[in-house]
């Protein structure tokens, strides 16, 4: 009896310390949170700052040049509103478009007009699609990141009625617990818990709409360790690259599978892009 | 330097008013001592100075270092003289400079 | 008042009838269909052997990730003892090695991401991601529970050495469906490398030990 008491106030012991220790790092790691907090705030008050504004600007300005071999703009591309409207689409997206015959986001969306539309090369646009450490995002990427602009201030409204968009969202939930690859990581690995981190990274819990709404309505976002914006595909291939998988392919179901299921649990979250992010 | 700098001034301004300007401009600004995944350091590459003129009269100037962040947003303030144009320059390392010009509507 | 609470009443039901079909539609997933997806999703698993595999879990992952990691007793039983089964010891018996070597294993992450081929160093064992480990690095995760000072708490036991290596060889051995990688089962790190880990976790000399 009088051992187990021993360990057990040993073990209280070492638990309340270890704990001081953990609050200590966690109080640093609040602190730190709480700024950081404090200055996105500033951002959203006043976003012109944001650098992933010059992306914005850059976007807009790709959107309504003409391009590609067939030489013209993306004025005619439908994003779900009608051709050309662009208000309000980013936040009715992942959706069914019936010229394609598929579930698509805003980035698979843009990606289809570019080559439909402008005559682009599609393998070319799949090759290298996201940018390295301090290079700019790319065209699609800009052009993505002003598409989401044009939504801020709107909350996520994806209807997902269609029957295609429905299994899209069931596809995504079980991709999203779905373990696999040498680390057996599944996306809920990491993001199934709540108030957990990875190093000194905060990880939201995406099950909870509560989370989910506070975080997916900032993507895309500029990452100022790689000084450029990473839209949500950019971020998705970054998860499969850390989980052992290989290269997840632009726009593909997988990708619009998981951003379904993402958006579906930020529904009624505000859109406020660029985001700022570390 | 490819992409258009953002500059934001007031819709317009009365004389004697003090207004904030600010400027947001792309810019990797390579300080020289990060390397790359090869181990070999990446070269230097910076905008040291940036300027603003109105009406042809320098109002503000900067001289960046290695500590100012890519993609550098530069925000200054000054007390409207009377109408006028903004000139604001960019030099680069190496001589390169990116000039934009605004006029400042004044009531 | 009345018409207005029966109103609420019966949307409040229609509601909670939805979303329960919701929840029952969105359970129901082909697993033909997933595999399919995957498959077209990672064009360029089929430039090596050693990618496609990476696409589906094996059979426990596949238990695992079908009762979101909380899965029944029974199940739990069969998968513990299945994961058991793998643990490899070290040929010369000895489960404790260097922990300064272990310290260097825990700090890295390197190893098995697409940009790691070819690879320049031994993979790592990024225990920092998850884990407090020494009360030096304040850098550290919290998605797993804090091992500072785990070998004095044990009392440097034998028996929690041999815990702690067959817990970082195969953690579902012990908790089926945990969350932890299966270090030595899927070849992330090498014997050795556990035996180093095992060294930081539990001798008297390791920082993870001093007050």
């Amino acid at each position: 009896m009088k051992i187990i008491r021993k360990n057990v106030c040993a073990i209280a012991l070492a638990f309340a310390s270890s704990l001081a220790g953990a609050a200590q790092a966690q109080q640093k790691s609040d602190a730190i949170e709480h700024e950081l907090e404090t200055y996105r705030s500033m951002l959203k008050s006043d976003p012109w700052s944001n650098p992933g504004m010059l992306d914005v600007d850059r976007g807009e300005t790709l959107w309504k040049t003409p391009g590609g071999s067939n030489h013209v703009s993306l004025e005619g591309c439908d994003l779900g509103l009608g051709p050309g409207k662009v208000d309000g689409a980013f936040a009715a997206l992942p959706r069914y478009f019936g010229d394609a015959d598929r579930v698509m986001d805003v980035e698979a969306r843009i990606l289809w007009c570019m080559e439909k539309l402008q005559g682009f090369e599609r393998a070319e646009l799949l090759t290298h699609p996201h940018p390295g450490p301090g290079m700019p995002v790319k065209d699609l990427g800009a052009i993505a990141t002003y598409i989401a602009y044009r939504s801020n201030g709107r909350s996520f409204a994806a209807a997902f009625n269609h029957r295609k968009e429905k299994e899209m969202l069931a596809l995504g939930e079980a991709l999203f617990f779905r373990r696999s690859g040498p680390m057996d990581f599944a996306c809920s690995t990491c993001h199934g818990d709540s108030g957990k981190r990875i190093r000194l990274q905060p990880l939201p819990l995406f099950s909870k709409p509560d989370e989910a709404r506070k975080i997916v309505g900032a993507w895309p976002a500029y990452r100022v360790s790689t000084a450029h914006v990473m839209t949500m595909q950019h971020r998705i291939y970054d998860c499969f690259w850390q989980m052992r998988l290989p290269e997840v392919e632009l726009g593909s179901d997988v990708s619009v599978a998981l951003i379904s299921y993402l958006v579906k649990q930020a529904e009624g979250g505000e859109i406020s892009i660029p985001g700022m992010k570390r | 330097m490819s992409t258009k700098p953002r500059i934001r001034l007031p819709d317009n301004a009365r004389i004697g008013e003090v207004i904030e300007i600010k400027t947001l401009i792309a810019h990797p600004m390579e300080s020289g001592n990060r390397r790359g995944n090869d181990g070999s350091l990446i070269p230097r590459l910076l905008l040291h100075t940036f300027t603003a003129k109105f009406a042809d009269r320098e109002v503000f100037r900067a001289t960046l270092h290695t500590g100012t962040a890519a993609n550098p947003f530069i925000s200054f303030f000054i007390k409207v003289p009377g109408p006028g144009e903004f000139e604001f320059t960019w030099i680069e390392d190496g001589g390169a400079q990116v000039v934009e010009r605004q006029a400042l509507k004044v009531t | 008042m009345r018409q207005r609470s029966r109103i609420t009443f019966i949307l409040l039901a229609y509601s909670v009838a939805a979303g329960t079909a919701y929840a029952q539609q969105i359970k129901a997933v082909d697993e033909v269909r997933i595999d399919a997806a995957m498959r077209a999703a990672f064009p360029k698993a089929s430039a090596s052997a050693d990618w496609p595999p990476r696409l589906k879990g094996d059979q426990s992952m596949q238990a695992c990730s079908q009762h979101k990691d909380a899965p029944p007793s029974e199940l739990a039983r069969v998968i513990a003892a299945r994961e058991s089964a793998s643990i490899q010891y070290p040929a010369d018996g000895k489960l404790s090695g260097d922990w300064r070597r272990g310290e260097q294993v825990a700090q890295s992450g390197y190893g098995l991401r697409f940009t790691d081929y070819p690879p320049t160093r031994e993979n790592g064992g990024n225990c920092y991601a998850c884990h407090q480990l020494t009360k030096q690095e304040v850098s550290y995760g919290t998605v797993g529970p804090s091992l500072l000072e785990y070998g004095k708490i044990r009392k440097f036991s034998e028996a929690d050495t041999k815990a702690a290596y067959e817990k970082i060889y195969n953690s579902h051995a012990t908790f089926p469906c945990s969350l932890m990688p299966r270090f030595g089962a899927n070849g992330v790190l090498a014997i050795e490398q556990i035996t180093d880990l095992v060294a930081l976790l539990m001798s008297a000399e390791s920082p993870v030990n001093q007050p």
